[in-house]
C-alpha cells in the first residue's frame, strides 16, 4: 500500500510538472524552469522556520511568491541592466540557492528540519510517515499526495481556462500583445505556477531534480507530437512511465528513487531520439529511392 | 473619402538603449491604398511598423489610427509580424495559428463560435491553403508559412493590415499571389501598410512609399518619391552626418528630445 | 578584530590552504567563464557542473577511495560528456539548446544521484565526505588538493595566453574565423575542456549546484565595467578572488557558516554594488549623466532665446539688458528651471545681472551665437537632405544643436557648401 501511495504522488508531481514544462519547453525557457526551482529554497525555509509543521498551504504560497520574485529579478536584470540572459538566469538562482542553504546551515541552523540531501532529491520514501488519517482509523494517503492533488487542480483550471492565453504567449507573444492583450500578465501567471509546482514538489521530489519532471517529459513529447494538446498528454504519459520505471528500479537496486526516476526519464529521451532520428532517416530514403 | 487619413505618425522617436532608431518622423498615410515602407537595413522599418501597433513606447510623438488611440481601434488594425519571428516547429497546424486571429482581450477566456470557425476557414480558403488545413505548420513551405500569417491577419477582419517583409524568402510565385490577395483587399476598401526591400519590385507592389532612413527621408504617391536623389539620400550613405549624431547620442545617452520644445 | 588578526596572519595553517585553494579556483573558473560568458554559453557551464557528480562517483568506484585524482578525472569525462550531449540533442532533434541543457543537466545529476546513493548504501565507510562534493567544502581542502588547484589555474592561464587572439576570434566572431581557416572546432573543444577542468576542480570548495555561479557571475560583473575584454578578464578574475577570501574569512569566524554559499552571496553583493555604482553602466552613473545633459539643454536654450530676443528687437551687438519676463517670452521654460538656469549662466559668466535686468557677457554672446548657428547650419541640413516639412525641420533641428561636436560642425560647413547660410545670417 505504501508503494502504491508513493508512486500515485510521484505521477502527480510528474503530472502537474510536465503540463506547464510543455510550455516551457516551447518558449525556450527551460532555464527559467530550472532558476525558479533552485531558487525557491530560501522561501521554502522561511516557510518551514514560521510555519514549524512543515507544510501550512499558506506559507507554501508564500514560498512559490520567491519564485515569482526570481522571475521578476532576471526579467529585470537582462532588460534593465542589460547583462546577458543566460548569465541574469545564473546570477540571480545561484544567489538565492546561497542564501537558502547559508538559512539551512547557518541562520536557521537546528530550527529548520530539513537536510541539505532533501534539497537536492526530497524524501519521497517518508511521505508516508505524514498521513490523513479521519476517524482515527480511515486512512486516506499520505499528506503530500493531497497537497499535489490540489496545486494539479489550480494547474488544470488556469491551463484550461488560460489556454489560448498560454498557447499565444508560447507562440508569438508579440502578435498578443498586437491584438492588444497583457502577454505580461499570461508570463506572470505562468512563472507563478512554475513556483507552485515546485514548491509543493519540494518535500516529494527536492529542489533540484524538479526541473527533471518539468523539462525531460515535455522534450521527449515534443519529439514525437505535432499538435500542443496531444503534446501535453504525451508529455504527462512519459512522466508517468519515468515514476513507474524509476520506482521499481530504485527499489531493485536500494537508490535514491527520485533520483531513478529522473535517470530513467532522461535516457527514455535519448532512446526516444534516437529511435526518431533512425525513423525520419528511413522515410528519407523511402523518399529518395 | 479617398482623403481620409488611415494612420498618422506625428513626430515620432524610438530610441533602443541610447541611440535613436526612429527619429522624428512624421506623415499621414491616406485610407484604401497599398502602401511601401522602404529604407535600408537598419533604418527603422520594423521599428515602425511595431511602435504603430503598441509593441515600442515611443521616447516622444505619438500615433493615431484612424484619428483614434490605439486602443480604441485595435480591433481595426491587422499585423503581419516577420516569418522568421516565430518558431515554427510549434506544435500546432495551419488551422490553429489562423484561430488565433479571433484571440483579443475580451474573447480569450470563451470558446471560438460558430461565426469564428467560419471566419477561420473563410481566411484559410483566400489564402489558398485549404488543403493544408490540418497540416502541422512546420511541414510548409516558406510562401506557405508566409500565407498562414495573412491568413490569420486576415482572420481578424481589420481595416488596416501592417505587414513585416512578406515576401522575404518566398518564391516569385508565392510573391504573386500574396500580392493579388492583397489587391484584392485593397479594392475592398483595406488600406495595406507593406515593410519592403526589394528596391526591385517597388515599382510593381506599391501606390504610395514611405521612403526611411532612421529619418523620414520622402513620403507620396510612388512617382513623386521614388526618385534617384531620394533613394540616393535614403541608400547612398548621404546622410552620414545623421549616422555621426546618432553615435553621439548613443555616446552620452543623450535624451533626444526635450519636453519643452513647443515655441 | 581578533578573528580576522588570526585569519589573515593564517595562525591557523589550514587557513592557508583553504585560501590557497579557494583564490586558485576562483581565479582559473572567472579567466574561463569569462570566455564561456562571450560565447553565450554560460548556462552550458551549469550543465557540466551538474553533471560532474557521477563523474565523481565513478571516479569513486574506480579507485575504492577518495582520491582525487580519480575524481577529478571521472569529473572531467562526465563533464566533458554533457556539453557533447548538448551538443547532439541540439543538432540532432528540435529540440532547442536551452531545454537540451535541463535534460542533460537533471539526466546526468539523478544519474549521479543514483550512483552516491548506491555507493552510500553499499560501500564501508571509505565513502565518508563524498558528499562534500553537492555542496563543497572548503574547509576540506588539503595541501594536495592546493597543488592540483594551482596546476589547473596554471593550465588555464597559459592556454589562454598562448591562444589568446585564436580564442578571442573563436568566441567573437565563430564563421569569420572559420572562412580564416582556423581550426574552430579544435579550439572550442580546448575551451570546453579548460572549462570542464575549472569546474572540476572547484567543486570541492563550491558544490556542483553553486559552481556554476563562479563560471557565470564574475565575468557578467567585469562585463558591468568594461567593454574591453583584456580589462573584464582582469576584473572578473579580481572580484571572483576578492569574494573567495572573504567567503573563506566568513566561515573561519564562524564555524557553522559554510564557505561557498558565502562566497556566492558576496559575489552578488559585487553584481548589487556594480549595478548601481559602475562608472559607465550604473543606475547612478546614468540617472547623472541624463540629469547633465538635461541641464545642458536647458542653459543652451536660455543663451538661445537670448540672442533670438535680440534679433527680434533688431539689435545685432547682443548687448541689451533684458527681464525674465522677456525670457520667458520669447520661449516658454519652467519658472524654476529658468531660475536656476539663469544662476548658472551667470555663475560661469555667461551673463551679468544688474538688479533685475540680465545681460549677455563677452563669452555669453560669443556662445549664445555659437548655439544658433549650429541649429541653423542643421535645419540647413535637413532642409537640402530629406523632404521633410520645414515646419518640421525646426523642432528636429531643436534637440540636435546640443550634441553637435566641432569636428561635425566643420563637416556639416563642408556638406552644405560655402552657400550654406551667409555669415551675417548667424
Amino acid at each position: 500500500m505504501n508503494d502504491f501511495w508513493i508512486i500515485l504522488t510521484a505521477s502527480l508531481v510528474a503530472i502537474n510538472a510536465s503540463v506547464l514544462g510543455v510550455f516551457l519547453v516551447l518558449r525556450k525557457m527551460s532555464m527559467m524552469g530550472d532558476a525558479i526551482s533552485h531558487a525557491v529554497l530560501p522561501g521554502i525555509v522561511v516557510a518551514y522556520y514560521f510555519s514549524g509543521d512543515r507544510t501550512s498551504p499558506l506559507m507554501l504560497l508564500g514560498a512559490a511568491l520567491t519564485g515569482l520574485i526570481t522571475a521578476f529579478l532576471i526579467d529585470w536584470l537582462a532588460k534593465k541592466v542589460k547583462i546577458q540572459g543566460d548569465a541574469s538566469i545564473g546570477i540571480t538562482y545561484t544567489l538565492l540557492f546561497a542564501v537558502g542553504m547559508i538559512m539551512i546551515s547557518g541562520w536557521f541552523k537546528g530550527n529548520v528540519d530539513i537536510d541539505l540531501d532533501c534539497v537536492l532529491y526530497g524524501d519521497i520514501a517518508m511521505i508516508n510517515l505524514d498521513k490523513i488519517i479521519v476517524d482515527q482509523n480511515l486512512y486516506l494517503g499520505p499528506r503530500a499526495f493531497y497537497v499535489e492533488l490540489v496545486a494539479g487542480l489550480i494547474i488544470f483550471l488556469f491551463v484550461i481556462l488560460g489556454f489560448r492565453g498560454f498557447k499565444l504567449l508560447s507562440f508569438d507573444e508579440d502578435y498578443g500583445l498586437a491584438l492588444g492583450i497583457n502577454m505580461n500578465f499570461w508570463h506572470y501567471l505562468m512563472m507563478g505556477l512554475v513556483s507552485l509546482v515546485t514548491v509543493v514538489s519540494f518535500e516529494v521530489v527536492g529542489a533540484v531534480l524538479v526541473i527533471g519532471f518539468l523539462i525531460i517529459p515535455a522534450a521527449t513529447a515534443q519529439l514525437i507530437t505535432k499538435r500542443l494538446i496531444p503534446m501535453i498528454f504525451t508529455a504527462c504519459g512519459f512522466g508517468i512511465i519515468a515514476v513507474l520505471v524509476g520506482f521499481y528500479l530504485a527499489n531493485w537496486m536500494n537508490v535514491s528513487i527520485t533520483g531513478a526516476m529522473i535517470a530513467v526519464s532522461g535516457i527514455l529521451f535519448f532512446k526516444v531520439m534516437m529511435i526518431n532520428a533512425m525513423v525520419s532517416r528511413k522515410k528519407l530514403r523511402v523518399k529518395m529511392h | 473619402m479617398k482623403d481620409q487619413i488611415s494612420i498618422e505618425v506625428h513626430n515620432l522617436t524610438v530610441s533602443y538603449g541610447a541611440g535613436p532608431v526612429l527619429w522624428d518622423v512624421d506623415f499621414e498615410l491616406p485610407t484604401g491604398k497599398i502602401i511601401g515602407v522602404i529604407g535600408p537595413n537598419g533604418s527603422g522599418k520594423t521599428t515602425l511598423l511595431k511602435t504603430i501597433m503598441g509593441l515600442l513606447e515611443p521616447s516622444s510623438g505619438y500615433v493615431k489610427i484612424q484619428n483614434k488611440s490605439l486602443n480604441e481601434v485595435r480591433d481595426k488594425i491587422a499585423y503581419v509580424p516577420q516569418r522568421t519571428s516565430v518558431d515554427w516547429d510549434f506544435p500546432a497546424s495551419v488551422y490553429d495559428v489562423v484561430m488565433m486571429g479571433r484571440y483579443g482581450k475580451r474573447n480569450l477566456i470563451r470558446r471560438p463560435n460558430n461565426a469564428d470557425v467560419e471566419i477561420v476557414e473563410q481566411s484559410i480558403q483566400k489564402v489558398g491553403l485549404s488543403d493544408f488545413r490540418d497540416r502541422q505548420i512546420s511541414q510548409l513551405s516558406g510562401g506557405q508559412q508566409q500565407r498562414v500569417f495573412i491568413a490569420r491577419a486576415l482572420a481578424q477582419k481589420a481595416d488596416i493590415y501592417l505587414l513585416d517583409e512578406p515576401f522575404a524568402g518566398v518564391d516569385a510565385a508565392t510573391e504573386s499571389s500574396i500580392i493579388s490577395i492583397l489587391e484584392e483587399m485593397r479594392n475592398e476598401g483595406k488600406t495595406v501598410l507593406i515593410i519592403h526591400h526589394d528596391l526591385q519590385t517597388v515599382l510593381e507592389h506599391f501606390e504610395y512609399l514611405v521612403l526611411l532612413n532612421t529619418r523620414l527621408i520622402a513620403k507620396g504617391n510612388l512617382q513623386e518619391v521614388f526618385t534617384k536623389e531620394n533613394l540616393s539620400n535614403a541608400y547612398g550613405g548621404q546622410l552620414t552626418l545623421l549616422s555621426k549624431v546618432v553615435e553621439i547620442i548613443k555616446a552620452t545617452d543623450f535624451p533626444i528630445r526635450e519636453k519643452d520644445v513647443d515655441l | 578584530m581578533d578573528t580576522f588578526l588570526d585569519f589573515i596572519s593564517f595562525k591557523d595553517p589550514n587557513v592557508i590552504y583553504v585560501v590557497l585553494g579557494v583564490v586558485f579556483i576562483n581565479a582559473a573558473s572567472a579567466l574561463i567563464g569569462t570566455f564561456a560568458l562571450l560565447r553565450k554559453r554560460a548556462l552550458i557551464g551549469d550543465a557540466i557542473a551538474h553533471s560532474l557528480l557521477p563523474g565523481v562517483c565513478l571516479g569513486f568506484l574506480a579507485a575504492g577511495e577518495k582520491n582525487l585524482i580519480f575524481l577529478m578525472f571521472g569529473a572531467v569525462i562526465t563533464g566533458w560528456l554533457s556539453t557533447f550531449a548538448v551538443d547532439i540533442i541540439v543538432n540532432r532533434s528540435k529540440v532547442k539548446q536551452d531545454a537540451a541543457i535541463g535534460i542533460v543537466l537533471s539526466t546526468f545529476f539523478a544519474i549521479g544521484i543514483v550512483l552516491l546513493t548506491y555507493i552510500q548504501n553499499h560501500a564501508s565507510g571509505q565513502q565518508a565526505g563524498l558528499e562534500t562534493f553537492l555542496f563543497g567544502q572548503a574547509a576540506a581542502i588539503s595541501r594536495q588538493d592546493v597543488i592540483i588547484f594551482l596546476v589547473v589555474l596554471l593550465v588555464v592561464l597559459v592556454a589562454i595566453i598562448a591562444f589568446y587572439r585564436t580564442f578571442v576570434l573563436v568566441t567573437f566572431n565563430r564563421e569569420y574565423a572559420i572562412t580564416l581557416g582556423v581550426k574552430v572546432k579544435a579550439y572550442e573543444f580546448l575551451i570546453t575542456t579548460l572549462t570542464v577542468l575549472s569546474i572540476a576542480a572547484g567543486i570541492q570548495a563550491l558544490g556542483v549546484i553553486l559552481m556554476s555561479a563562479l563560471v557565470i557571475t564574475p565575468a557578467a560583473v567585469g562585463r558591468l565595467w568594461s567593454d574591453q575584454l583584456p580589462k573584464i578578464i582582469l576584473l572578473a578574475v579580481v572580484f571572483s578572488i576578492i569574494s573567495g577570501i572573504g567567503g573563506a574569512f566568513v566561515s573561519y569566524s564562524s564555524a557553522q557558516m559554510p564557505t561557498g554559499p558565502w562566497v556566492v552571496l558576496l559575489l552578488s553583493a559585487i553584481v548589487g554594488f556594480s549595478i548601481l555604482f559602475s562608472p559607465k553602466k550604473g543606475i547612478i552613473a546614468r540617472y547623472k549623466k541624463s540629469r547633465e545633459n538635461r541641464l545642458k539643454i536647458l542653459r543652451e536654450n536660455i543663451l538661445k532665446s537670448i540672442y533670438v530676443y535680440h534679433e527680434k528687437m533688431m539689435d545685432k551687438s547682443l548687448s541689451l539688458q533684458m527681464t525674465v519676463t522677456d525670457i520667458m517670452e520669447t520661449r516658454r521654460f519652467d519658472t524654476d528651471d529658468l531660475t536656476s538656469g539663469l544662476r548658472y549662466l551667470t555663475h560661469k559668466g555667461y551673463l551679468a545681472k544688474q538688479g533685475k535686468s540680465i545681460s549677455l557677457t563677452d563669452s555669453g554672446k560669443k556662445e549664445s551665437k555659437r548655439i544658433v548657428r549650429l541649429h541653423r547650419l542643421w535645419e540647413q541640413y535637413l532642409l537640402k537632405k530629406t523632404t521633410i516639412d520645414s515646419d518640421h525641420v525646426h523642432s528636429g533641428a531643436e534637440a540636435i544643436e546640443h550634441i553637435i561636436t566641432p569636428e561635425l560642425e566643420k563637416e556639416l560647413v563642408k556638406e552644405l557648401g560655402i552657400t550654406g547660410i551667409p555669415e551675417e545670417d548667424y
